[in-house]
């Protein structure tokens, strides 16, 4: 199931069209003047839980080039890559869960958000500032600082959207050995 | 979806360039322009990028919007960057030349103000570009075009698949939300943080297990068809390179070329006036 199949294909893109219509078009306040919590990351690292690291860095790195490619102020490309780096690393840190047969009990959970919380702090306060320093010459402060700010809503949105996702999905699919052969 | 993505139609040179094409040059060009400081070199690329405006006959009225975006991003930005670091550019030139008589920590200094002419002129280089590939490519031939940059037509497919399914998820989004609304769920700034996220997910549920469900069915409706089965496939908007392709890629990479030589002329990325 998490190796490159037609499937994953499909899924990339129909993720990144969900990661786009929920980054682009929702909005929610979040009590910070300009800044929107993005439920968009609770989707990805979804995304990325079923269907793997390939399809989670994909989905990242196409929604978000068009989530600045509609908005037309220029491509992010230091904020792009830490999104598709935050899709690639929760693929990778729940690879031993097998969501598709229903298997999202505590234990899951907290792997699941130990890793989103790691992963949402290498991107934004690691990932995104490196390269926004690397390619703008950015202060180091000011990034950093911005870096904190989306890992902190990033971490809050994931935990939430991201956690309830899987366990809706898991309770909606079969479990395994749901069904017995009679005897 | 043309609209969504600001796609503006016309017959121009630019227009008639593949969008891998314009895709390779978007890369080198911004490559070039987030690479060099060199205040000059900035100047150039900025009028540059208004010349294919020219040539592309987008006017600038029909993009006036995404400037305005952009302007106010920039500005931000700027602010930004002088609250957090008033002494910035004096720690890259090295000099620190007071001015208007003021002196201490958030006092203009002439290293500070030349730092932000660079940053708002990098931008300047950059960003027309970006929105002149918006509105001269046509996004399903960007995603065709993918392949032929080497990218495996697979991922190529994705994006293709993204660009069909956007217009539904909104589509769809939209019909749970205002559904989920009429029950009485509240995402505005009136509910507290922790209620307005918790409301997003109620929406979000119904909507990726209709997803997930869209997956399968896309899915078995590919695999009935064989894809991913050969090494290759066609495009329906792909198009064949012609001269002026080759032209343009070179004229980007010749402008990443320069850049990087203005880099050890300067003997780093910034080009200091004040020694």
């Amino acid at each position: 199931m998490k190796r490159f199949s037609v499937k994953t294909v499909v899924a990339i893109g129909i993720g990144a069209a969900l990661f786009f219509v929920l980054g682009r078009f929702v909005s929610i306040p979040s009590g910070i003047p300009d800044t929107n919590i993005s439920i968009q990351y609770g989707v990805l690292a979804f995304i990325a839980a079923v269907f793997g690291p390939i399809a989670g860095f994909l989905a990242g790195i196409i929604g978000h080039f068009f989530i600045d490619f509609s908005f037309g102020w220029g491509v992010w490309w230091s904020w792009v890559i830490a999104s598709s780096i935050f899709g690639c690393i929760m693929g990778l840190a729940t690879m031993k869960i097998d969501i598709d047969n229903g298997e999202f009990a505590l234990k899951e959970i907290i792997i699941f958000n130990v890793s989103q919380i790691v992963a949402h702090l290498i991107s934004w306060v690691g990932v995104a500032p490196a390269l926004d320093i690397l390619f703008y010459k950015e202060p180091a402060n000011k990034v950093f600082i911005q870096g904190l700010t989306s890992a902190g809503i990033n971490i809050l949105a994931t935990a939430v959207v991201g956690t309830l996702l899987c366990v809706a999905y898991a309770a909606a699919r079969p479990k395994k050995d749901s069904l017995k052969e009679e005897q | 979806m043309n609209n969504l993505f600001n796609y503006i139609d016309k017959e121009s040179p630019v227009h008639r360039l593949t969008g891998a094409t314009k895709f390779v040059c978007l890369l080198l060009w911004n490559f070039a322009a987030m690479y060099t400081y060199d205040t000059r070199y900035l100047c150039v690329m900025a009028v540059l990028s208004f010349v294919l405006f020219a040539v592309s006959k987008i006017k600038l009225k029909e993009v006036s919007f995404m400037l305005g975006f952009t302007a106010v991003f920039v500005l931000i930005n700027n602010v930004l960057v002088y609250v957090f670091s008033p002494q910035h550019g004096t720690e890259i030139y090295g000099t620190c030349t007071y001015l208007f008589g003021l002196s201490g920590k958030y006092a203009p200094t002439a290293e500070q103000l030349f730092y932000h002419l660079n940053y708002f002129l990098k931008y300047l280089a950059s960003i027309p570009s970006v929105i002149l590939f918006v509105s001269t490519t046509n996004p399903s031939e960007f995603a065709a075009s993918l392949n032929k940059l080497g990218v495996k037509y697979t991922v190529a497919y994705s994006v293709a698949l993204a660009l069909r399914y956007i217009p539904d998820v909104q589509k769809e989004y939209d019909e749970i939300s205002k559904a989920q609304q009429a029950r009485g769920i509240e995402m505005s700034k009136k509910a507290p943080l922790m209620k307005r996220i918790k409301s997003a997910a109620s929406i979000l549920i119904p909507l990726i297990l209709s997803s997930m469900d869209r997956v399968e069915i896309v899915s078995n409706a590919m695999e009935l068809r064989s894809f991913g089965k050969n090494k290759k496939r066609t495009w329906y908007m792909g198009r064949p390179f012609k001269w002026t392709d080759i032209a343009a890629m070179i004229f980007c990479a010749f402008l990443v070329i320069v850049a990087v030589f203005l880099n050890f002329k300067n003997n780093g990325r910034f080009f200091n006036p004040f020694i």
